[in-house]
């Protein structure tokens, strides 16, 4: 589904990906770990198409397309979802109507009709349970005056009703507390399916307990610089990030 | 919320939408303006005596006063001689029904969305259409006439009811207001006349859609509303013109005198031709709009969308003189490209415990200037009058302003005065977050400033806060990005 080859990246001057290697198939679920500051944002962020970050070189194809061609609308309506860390405010428009655009653009570029007002409605419902987000919250500004737990559950009620094909959640375990971040990995595991694949970015282990990676992958400086097992993660938490620092640095 | 989707989903052409002239004959005067030709104008519309003598003394106090020099907009120098003061669509007949009306101007009206039939009634319209100084068709006179409403044409108000002409025309604008309004006093042609009796409740949202359409004709309308002690009514302007190369001055003015206890609501949706792309034609919209309160309990609320124009010097303003009335004053004002608009209200506190409310919301993008300027006077006798402002402003890049003049004079210590203003710019983080939900840039534009613009919107019947949606989303194409 995803091939990453070579991928490099710069913000500013400086270039934070020095090389990114990744295959993804329909299905999986990777986790990328790392300390903080060795790329696992921006590699989410490139990704999306976030234009702040310049591609230096490499390619990513994602279903047959070249990703890295495509505006990140487009890419977000070819099935590239991203799950912000931190999610913006907009003043005046509801998470409802601004779900209404996004799906209803999704739709049309599939070849589907939009959905009417009382189908969406129906869908929003289904989906509301899924992440346990009370309409109230739907009905609101989006994101204003949400606390953490409720923009990362909203993140997740958004990739419910949109349903991508890869989903990127870029640290969204940072800020929830236990309850909280059960009901984010539970919505998340509802939506894991043969045909879709989900990068998990965290520094910590905790959220793997709940969403359980097939792959792990430490991204060090720009680089993944070991691949495992959900063991990996445990052996992470274990011995902190520094016995990676030293294995890199050995090699 | 499912409106809102459905407008943005209909956002497909990017031109001016209403770009185009509607071939009538009409019958005008020469250019320029002077005694004779405000003869000319008054005889045409078979006025009586006295009010040629009312447009007379505007004319003569206009040729002493100075265009206002201090709203922060550029212009070239007007030629008020080079104006045609009156042009009227020739018609054989009066109209009585649509079937005598030209079909041309129906065709006119049809292009504007705007329907003269059944439909309207079912949507609970009454249209009073107005295009180029003349009145051609008035439609649901009746039904409202059995309520003892009055709502026509001001020609024919002068005629059939000179007495409340008389009475209260220029009772809340005086003729020498202003200099544009003392122009407008002087060679008004035509525009509307309301009245509402005593204790009545307008059962229909009442509107005017006026449009400008010779070529090199000023517009000057004139509306005046009267609602009598404990009566409603809400009343809706929408206005939109076609291209032109030349710039145009429309110069209305808009009375309101609102009794015991009456309550107006008058919304506005503007969308007169803003120029080209660099700045060329467009209408100059100076326009004169006042309310009074002059009865206890009353209230004026006026409501704004102001996307069109390429000047815009606007102040819908309110005079609270009854004990306990109330002001308010909703706008959004966008401009983009070369406009400029200097626009905002005036809430004078004259009676006891009066309340005003002013909501701002402006926003500038590509190389314009948009100026918000209020004016909040507490007079003396004004003990306990309240007033709140909040003037927001958005800017969109970097080549555009966005300005606010707020004018506070308090002469009564009990008064109480909040001032809340921000400046934002629509944020790139913003975008890009509708972006990544698969929402292409231009909608993500439109989602944004609506949300932004939402409590003004909120204040405007239905089916102009779709249009007015529209509108913003229309104004603001292209200026992201």
């Amino acid at each position: 589904m995803l091939s990453i080859k070579n991928l490099q990246a710069k913000i500013d001057d400086k270039q934070i990906l020095n090389g990114i290697n990744l295959e993804i198939k329909a299905g999986e679920v990777h986790a990328i770990m790392g300390p903080n500051g060795s790329g696992k944002s921006t590699l989410a962020s490139v990704l999306a198409g976030r234009e702040e970050y310049e591609v230096l070189g490499g390619e990513v194809e994602f279903l047959g397309k070249d990703l890295l061609a495509l505006e990140p609308d487009e890419r977000a309506r070819e099935g590239v979802f991203l799950a912000f860390q931190y999610p913006v405010e907009i003043p005046g428009v509801s998470t409802i109507n601004f779900m209404k655009t996004a799906l209803n653009q999704i739709r049309t570029h599939r070849g589907q009709q939009p959905l009417d007002a009382v189908s969406f409605l129906g869908l929003m419902k289904e989906k509301m349970k899924l992440v346990e987000i009370d309409q109230s919250l739907l009905n609101r500004a989006l994101n204003e005056g949400f606390s953490g737990g409720e923009k990362k559950r909203n993140e997740i009620f958004q990739m419910a009703m949109l349903e991508p094909k890869l989903a990127i959640l870029d640290e969204t375990d940072s800020g929830l507390d236990i309850d909280a971040l059960k009901i984010v990995a539970n919505g998340v595991n509802k939506l894991r399916s043969k045909n879709n694949a989900v990068i998990v970015v965290t520094h910590y282990q905790r959220l793997l307990e709940y969403i359980v990676p097939d792959f792990v992958h430490v991204l060090y400086k720009g680089k993944i610089v070991k691949s495992g097992t959900k063991e990996l993660a445990l052996e992470l938490e274990a011995k902190g990030y520094d016995w990676i620092k030293d294995e890199v640095s050995v090699a | 919320m499912s409106k809102d989707n459905q407008v943005l989903e209909e956002l497909t052409s990017k031109e001016y939408e209403h770009g185009w002239t509607t071939n009538i004959e009409t019958e005008s005067a020469p250019k320029g303006l002077n005694e004779d030709i405000i003869r000319f104008i008054s005889a045409k519309k078979n006025e009586p005596e006295w009010l040629l003598e009312w447009r007379l003394s505007a004319y003569r106090q206009w040729t002493k006063m100075k265009e206002p020099k201090w709203p922060n907009v550029t212009y070239p120098p007007i030629n008020y001689q080079d104006v045609i003061y009156y042009s009227a669509p020739k018609q054989s007949a009066k109209a009585k029904s649509l079937e005598d009306v030209d079909p041309e101007l129906i065709k006119t009206f049809e292009k504007l969305g705007i329907s003269l039939t059944e439909q309207k009634r079912l949507t609970g319209v009454a249209v009073d259409a107005v295009i180029d100084s003349v009145s051609v068709a008035t439609t649901f006179k009746e039904t409202l006439g059995e309520l003892g409403i009055i709502f026509c044409s001001f020609s024919e108000a002068v005629q059939k009811h000179p007495d409340l002409i008389k009475k209260y025309m220029g009772s809340v604008v005086p003729v020498n207001d202003n200099y544009f309004a003392a122009l407008n006093s002087a060679v008004f042609t035509d525009g509307s006349f309301c009245y509402i009796p005593k204790g009545v409740r307008c059962p229909m949202e009442l509107s005017t859609y006026f449009r400008i359409n010779a070529a090199n004709t000023g517009q000057f309308e004139r509306t005046l509303i009267v609602a009598d002690e404990g009566s409603y009514v809400s009343y809706l302007e929408g206005c939109t013109a076609p291209q032109r190369d030349e710039n145009q001055l429309h110069a209305a003015v808009v009375e309101i005198y609102a009794m015991k206890d009456a309550q107006v609501k008058y919304s506005t949706v503007q969308n007169w031709y803003p120029g080209d792309k660099e700045g060329k034609g467009g209408i100059y919209n100076f326009v004169t709009k006042r309310g009074l309160c002059a009865g206890d309990g009353s209230k004026i609320s006026w409501t704004q969308v102001e996307t069109g124009s390429a000047i815009t010097w606007k102040y819908p303003s309110c005079v609270l003189k009854g004990d306990n009335s109330v002001g308010e004053f909703y706008s959004v004002a966008v401009t983009n490209n070369y406009q400029q608009a200097d626009t905002g209200t005036k809430m004078i506190h004259i009676g006891r415990n009066t309340k005003s409310r002013i909501v701002s919301k402006g926003i500038s993008a590509g190389h314009s200037q948009n100026s918000y300027r209020g004016q909040v006077h507490i007079m003396k006798r004004a003990e306990g009058a309240r007033n709140f402002s909040q003037c927001d402003s958005l800017l969109m890049g970097d080549k555009c302003g966005a300005h606010t003049f707020p004018y506070i004079d308090v002469e009564n210590k009990s008064a109480k005065i909040e001032h809340e203003a921000t400046t934002s710019k629509i944020g790139e983080d913003q975008i890009f977050y509708c972006l990544q939900r698969g929402i292409d840039e231009e909608s993500a534009v439109a989602l944004i400033v609506n949300g932004y613009a939402k409590e003004v919107l909120n204040q405007l019947p239905m089916e102009f806060a779709v249009e007015a949606q529209k509108l913003l989303a229309l104004t603001l194409e292209g200026s992201v990005g």
